[in-house]
């Protein structure tokens, strides 16, 4: 049996709108409910005041920094090892067992759930090494958790940049990190910085890698040796512990907002970028 | 009209003996034998598959970048073997400029793309950028079209301009040799005539070598002209000669359209 062509195309496009619509109102469900549980709590003291009483009391103020700190730390580790083996994967090897074996590690390492990592950097970095719950052992630990993700989307960007811009710049007299530098990265941009910015999404909402290894300290950090309490792990605190779910959603709705500001202000720097380039 | 093309006795500035090309196990070129002299446009014509744009990028090692490239024989610019041991790559593309058969301006200003080459270079003045830029500019004959605006992006003037752009963009590394693979296959009538212009004027300076699917074309520019088939060199000579009483059959079938 074969329906009308035109019902087929009618239905398609029924189906996949009725998706679409599902998709977004997920989304703006989940981001409504923590907003409105959420913002009636946040004031500026609740931004810029330490927890008092376990957090029952005072702000957030320092998991704020302690957040920042964390994801800063992995994000600058993680950054240049990530795209440097993307760069080395696809500008300077042929296709061969050693890429793939690198590239399906990276993509095995992408799969392993969070608390492993955890678990990983809380024997290597935490103790082995004897960094301790620190916001080094769990920056570190973060900067592995999104390396593969970096990796496979830098990869990708610097994949689709077209190979004649590359022919050009080697008949121009460039060298190959002249190539890579001037004519693929900031072609390749635009993908590396969307990469960047999921994986900072990713540090960002981490819990059970960074209660393992950075620790749930509420003091303000005053060192990378400091061990620090993130806002997803203030959360997890303040919510099983039944400390208090006004704060915790208070938490939840800086969480989210934090992560909008990033996206925006990524997006802002880099069409300023894309219009130099393009 | 034409002059007769072939300056007997003048040194050839390339030299090309008993060369072959492989791309892994598939020979693209096959035991060429030809000289190329100061000032002159070789203008190099054949079907597709015959070998010419690898033999362009023979010359310039940009076959280098193609996994499994490999070469036998001989080729000799201005004296030296560049396929010999100590051979600076970067200099001798810097020597031979190259144009592509689709315009490819690279995603920046005008400007931008007619210093990208100095910079590389290590060229930092930026008065001795836009002296060089607008030099450039004015040889390919794009100047006037563009002088008012350098800024504006490179991928948003027209193919035409484009291509002269990527003509200038090569003036600007002061070469001595221009290799054109086949530049206005992708232009319109006027815009290819343009680019005949140029080069025309350009033969005074450089030498060049014209990759071209257009017969035509190479009746109307070159000096000599060679025809190559099935990576092989059917022959080469003067322009004139090639067209009206060439010595292989073969070549006369191609130039009255028998096949290819």
């Amino acid at each position: 049996m074969s329906l009308d062509p035109r019902l087929t195309q009618r239905l398609a496009k029924a189906v996949l709108w009725a998706m679409t619509v599902l998709t977004v109102a997920v989304l703006v469900f989940i981001i409504v409910f923590v907003l409105r549980k959420g913002l009636p709590v946040i004031d500026l003291g609740f931004l810029t005041k330490s927890p008092v009483d376990m957090g029952k009391g005072g702000g957030i103020f320092s998991t704020i920094v302690g957040t920042a700190a964390l994801t800063a730390l992995a994000v600058l580790i993680a950054t240049p090892l990530g795209v440097g083996t993307a760069i080395f994967l696809t500008e300077y090897t042929w296709e061969n067992t050693v890429t793939r074996v690198i590239r399906f590690g990276a993509e095995c390492l992408a799969g392993i759930p969070s608390i492993i990592f955890g678990l990983f950097g809380f024997i290597l970095f935490v103790t082995t090494l004897g960094f301790g719950w620190s916001i080094l052992s769990g920056g570190l630990t973060l900067a592995f958790m999104i390396l593969p993700t970096i990796i496979r989307t830098s990869e990708e960007a610097i994949k689709s940049v077209p190979p004649v811009f590359r022919t050009v710049s080697f008949s121009l007299g460039g060298t190959k990190w002249q190539t890579v530098t001037r004519v693929v990265l900031p072609s390749a941009l635009p993908g590396i910085v969307t990469g960047i910015i999921l994986s900072i999404g990713r540090s960002i909402g981490e819990t059970a890698a960074v209660i393992f290894t950075a620790g749930s300290a509420l003091r303000l950090p005053t060192s990378l040796f400091s061990s620090s309490r993130t806002m997803s792990v203030h959360f997890y605190i303040l919510a099983r512990e039944g400390i208090s779910m006004s704060r915790a959603y208070g938490t939840a709705a800086v969480l989210i907002i934090a992560i909008l500001l990033v996206n925006i202000a990524t997006y802002r720097l880099m069409n300023r970028f894309i219009r130099k380039y393009s | 009209m034409r002059e007769e093309g072939t300056t007997a006795g003048a040194a050839a500035v390339i030299r090309v003996s008993r060369f072959s090309h492989y791309f892994g196990g598939v020979r693209t070129l096959d035991g060429l034998d030809l000289e190329v002299f100061r000032n002159e446009i070789l203008g190099v014509i054949g079907p597709a598959g015959s070998g010419k744009s690898t033999f362009l990028c023979a010359l310039n090692r940009l076959n280098d970048l193609v996994r499994g490239s490999r070469v036998e024989g001989r080729v000799e610019i201005e004296g030296e073997d560049i396929y010999g041991p100590g051979t600076d790559v970067i200099a001798l593309r810097r020597k031979l400029g190259m144009v592509f058969a689709t315009p490819v301006p690279l995603p920046r200003s005008i400007f931008e793309n007619v210093a990208f080459g100095p910079r590389m270079a290590g060229v930092r003045d930026r008065a001795a950028l836009v002296g060089i830029v607008r030099d450039s500019l004015e040889k390919a004959g794009l100047y006037e079209e563009v002088q008012d605006r350098l800024g504006t992006s490179g991928l948003k003037i027209s193919g035409g301009q484009q291509q002269r752009l990527c003509l200038a963009r090569i003036l600007a590394l002061k070469p001595d040799f221009i290799l054109l693979d086949e530049p206005t296959s992708g232009l319109d009538p006027i815009s290819t005539m343009k680019i005949e212009d140029s080069l025309r004027r350009l033969k005074k300076e450089y030498t060049i070598i014209l990759v071209t699917n257009n017969v035509k074309q190479a009746a109307r520019v070159a000096d000599r002209t060679a025809f190559f088939l099935e990576g092989r060199l059917v022959e080469a000579g003067p322009t004139a000669k090639i067209f009206t009483a060439p010595e292989d059959r073969r070549t006369d079938d191609y130039l009255r359209g028998r096949f290819g």
